[in-house]
């Protein structure tokens, strides 16, 4: 196994559960099971004990891989000098079950879905630009930049609202851009997450051949987790562009007043997904553009930044769901987190935290009083 | 599920118990060298009368129960050596009440010292506790029940010496309510002017009962903190420069490290003095107090301080450091142990030789650290080694280290701190034969069935 020669290092001193100031435990897995098999030292000990024959690859075991988020807190506050490599070894971990062939069933499924229709929601390609229909997004032909959208944006009923808010409002803004539509494939960030390096690689040639074929030189991204594999993992397979998130390009465009807006007279809290924030360092770009709204109260919750505690959706838990469900859930303790700061609206800027937070809001019966919005959906609701 | 995984099942939840190999694995290891032994059961209770009943299940059906916290004392206090049910006590950290005027907080048994500090800083930034320098996750109340030690223990003594009141379940499964709030709703003392009952517990490492709820005194907590280092190459004058410094009132807290690397640090003797203010004035004037107490060592040549580089500062002013958990790591081995026997402070030049010798005879990078127990009243000296996890051979030789360490302070007057079970064995061995029969009669009263943390102060096999 990859970094095998790491795992025996960490001695489960714990930083990694925590919060920097320590106010609370913020890894979501640990947070949701309380087992200290569910932590980041906890993962290590069994890897270890796994590589040394000491123990099986049980259902068990499977779900401790599997139930990491990714979310990258452990790496935020790990002490020790290997903290950076924390994900990468779970994930190589993983890899080790997938070639195994023994791994949790949504796994397999959801791999299994990318593998044979390009997407986890088992739907015709031909669907994947339907969103943009009677929006002013235009397919891609030699625009400034490539919109890519991914799966969750182009076929789920929630996430393709915001899809169309962001396109929209982009195009609004003056930019030029396009989008692939049904030459769209799947990013793989996920299917890295999950351990199918192979599937991955083969994703990855396939959008870097394709965005080389059409030129593309620049890529705004919908969403944090493709954000994350264009930046952080396609240059190493060759895919080499400028890439952006939606927020750090709509952050400048309404700093100089290209967007207008009226007074909104709103309290918003905004939640930090980690492949934009932790792993990618971008914790302004989305409230610089929130703190532009007149009227806008940004209330912050306890935990933010590069503490943010996640959503539980990332590292494949959104469309496997090992850690959701219960009244402990990452995201359902995320919501009452956010519901302490008074907000009356979660201001999310990933597809994934959308979905999981409106989903956690109506399991907490929160409807009446906390409503979940995109950015930019809350920027469209402000336009002049 | 076997009947008893359904019992506790029935208890916590399905969910928060375990008897799966993989929380076995776990369970039954500490990250210090104590070999493992597996547990049958892991639970993580939420309440006390979750964890009433789980003792009145146990004591009924004769089942070992240890009671965890982060597990950190790396001395195997929380391996499960007898089986049973391990009871990881971190789901039940709720910080219940803090008396700003009185200074003292109620938590719950599995309450971090990490998150009493965060609820201290935000919600009352005049108060403090006496943090250790374990990991932040350690609790508080395994850190008393150890008796172990934090910044303020020049100033005020022991953890446990801080402390004021505790709630219990005895091993019959009762509650029972230790000090001042036996009888009053308030928290104030952990015993006086009643017989102070905080003995029947703490050391005892869960052998005589769970601490479920904790009274923890808190400190006036100063706006501004900084650090001098005192630095010297005589450890035969380290006790009286101790001596002087503890005379000035001034010391918040005093480490002494001496450590190889980095290579300027090699042979010196780094008394570490942290002190605090509300002002300048004030911080200024016990700088001041601090420089002039060691003023002859100054003029006689035999230390000074150094000047401590700015990167320097906030690594050691960090509570807790984190920089002692790192040394885990320095050797690329993530494994590191100490024992820390509490020790005279004249006898700090033999322990100083002593690490030395070990770790040229069995070839382990080292660190020695003592903590200031009181005005020099003890010190608890860290024999601390670094060891290679991967490398079984290295960690044989690092627990023969320990071994010789533990011949050592035994030898030399001091008394194990959170001691091993070979060192239990080697302390009762030694021990006034009153006193262990005072302590078996004890144990015997209170856990008549063997079952809490057994294989701990069992001092009847002796």
């Amino acid at each position: 196994m990859k970094y095998a020669d790491i795992v025996h290092r960490c001695f489960r001193c714990g930083y990694c559960k925590f919060t920097s100031d320590y106010s609370d435990f913020n890894c979501p897995a640990y947070r949701k099971f309380r087992f200290e098999t569910y932590s980041p030292g906890g993962r290590m000990w069994l890897i270890r004990g796994w590589l040394n024959g000491e123990l099986k690859n049980s259902a068990r075991f499977q779900e401790i891989l599997f139930s990491c988020a990714t979310c990258a807190n452990c790496v935020e506050h790990c002490v020790f000098t290997f903290s950076e490599d924390l994900v990468n070894i779970f994930i190589a971990a993983r890899e080790e079950l997938v070639a195994e062939g023994l791994i949790p069933p949504p796994v397999r499924d959801y791999l299994k879905n990318i593998h044979v229709n390009g997407n986890p929601y088992k739907t015709p390609a031909a669907d994947r630009g339907k969103w943009a229909g009677d929006t002013p997004v235009e397919p891609y032909r030699d625009q400034d930049y490539l919109f890519y959208v991914g799966c969750v944006g182009s076929y789920d009923e929630r996430a393709v609202k915001i899809s169309r808010a962001v396109g929209t409002l982009l195009v609004k803004a003056g930019l030029s851009i396009g989008i692939l539509g049904e030459k769209e494939t799947c990013d793989g960030n996920e299917v890295r997450a999950l351990g199918e390096s192979g599937l991955f690689e083969h994703l990855a040639a396939q959008n870097i051949r394709s965005f080389r074929d059409l030129g593309v030189k620049k890529v705004i991204t919908l969403d944090p987790h493709a954000f994350n594999a264009f930046k952080n993992d396609y240059p190493g397979l060759g895919g080499e562009f400028e890439v952006y998130h939606y927020t750090q390009v709509l952050a400048p465009l309404i700093q100089a007043g290209k967007v207008p807006l009226k007074e909104c007279n709103i309290k918003a809290t905004y939640h930090d997904p980690c492949y934009l924030g932790r792993h990618n360092g971008e914790y302004l770009a989305p409230r610089s553009i929130l703190e532009a709204i007149s009227g806008l109260e940004l209330l912050e919750m306890e935990r933010s930044g590069e503490n943010a505690f996640c959503c539980g959706g990332g590292g494949g838990n959104f469309f496997t769901d090992i850690l959701g469900g219960g009244k402990e859930s990452p995201a359902r303790l995320r919501v009452r987190e956010a519901l302490d700061t008074g907000a009356d609206i979660i201001a999310v800027a990933c597809l994934q935290c959308a979905k999981m937070l409106e989903d956690a809001v109506k399991s907490e019966e929160l409807e009446d009083r906390l409503k979940v919005m995109d950015v930019a959906e809350i920027v469209s609701a402000c336009l002049l | 599920m076997t009947d008893i995984a359904q019992s506790l099942a029935g208890i916590v939840g399905e969910a928060y118990v375990s008897n799966h190999p993989e929380e076995a694995y776990f369970y039954a290891r500490d990250p210090g060298l104590m070999p493992p032994h597996a547990p049958d059961y892991v639970v993580v209770p939420e309440s006390v009368e979750e964890i009433q009943e789980i003792v009145r299940l146990a004591n009924r059906e004769k089942i070992p129960v240890v009671p965890m916290g982060a597990g950190l004392a790396l001395t195997g206090l929380v391996i499960p050596l007898k089986g049973g049910i391990v009871i990881d006590m971190k789901r039940m950290n709720r910080i219940l009440k803090v008396n700003e005027g009185g200074r003292h907080a109620i938590v719950e048994g599995g309450t971090s010292q990490g998150l009493l500090k965060a609820y201290l800083e935000k919600h009352h930034p005049r108060l403090r506790h006496s943090i250790p320098d374990s990991p932040a996750t350690a609790t508080i109340a395994a850190n008393v029940m150890i008796h172990g030690q934090g910044r303020l223990t020049q100033q005020y003594g022991f953890n446990s010496d801080m402390i004021s009141g505790l709630e219990v379940v005895l091993a019959t499964g009762e509650v029972c309510p230790i000090g001042s709030c036996a009888i009053s709703s308030d928290w104030f003392s952990k015993g006086a002017p009643l017989p102070d009952l905080t003995g029947l517990f703490l050391g005892w490492f869960g052998a005589t009962g769970i601490i479920t709820k904790i009274g923890v005194k808190l400190y006036p907590k100063k706006r501004m903190r900084d650090v001098e280092i005192f630095i010297t190459d005589r450890e035969d004058l380290v006790p009286e420069m101790v001596y002087e410094l503890t005379h000035t009132e001034m010391v918040e807290d005093i480490n002494i490290f001496a450590q190889p690397k980095p290579m300027i640090f090699k042979d010196n003797h780094h008394i570490t003095l942290f002190f605090t203010g509300d002002t300048d004035e004030e911080l200024e004037f016990k700088r001041k107090m601090i420089w002039h107490a060691l003023d002859r060592f100054i003029k006689s040549k035999d230390g000074g301080f150094m000047g401590v580089p700015p990167v320097m500062k906030p690594t050691l002013l960090d509570m807790p450091q984190r920089s002692v958990s790192r040394f885990a790591d320095v050797k690329k081995g993530g494994g590191f142990e100490y024992s820390g026997p509490i020790i005279m402070v004249d006898k700090y030049p033999a322990c100083a030789h002593k690490i030395l010798e070990l770790a040229e005879k069995y070839d382990l990078g080292y660190s020695g650290m003592a903590r200031i127990i009181g005005r020099s009243h003890a010190m608890m000296f860290g024999f601390a080694f670094t060891f290679n996890r991967a490398d079984p051979e290295m960690m044989e030789r690092t627990r023969q280290a320990l071994h010789e360490v533990s011949l050592f302070a035994l030898e030399a007057g001091g008394v194990f701190w959170k001691a091993t079970v070979d060192e239990q064995k080697m302390a009762v061995e030694k021990m006034d034969p009153a006193t262990l029969g005072l302590m078996n009669m004890i144990r015997i009263q209170m856990d008549p069935n063997g079952i809490m943390n057994p294989g701990n102060w069992e001092v009847t096999e002796v």
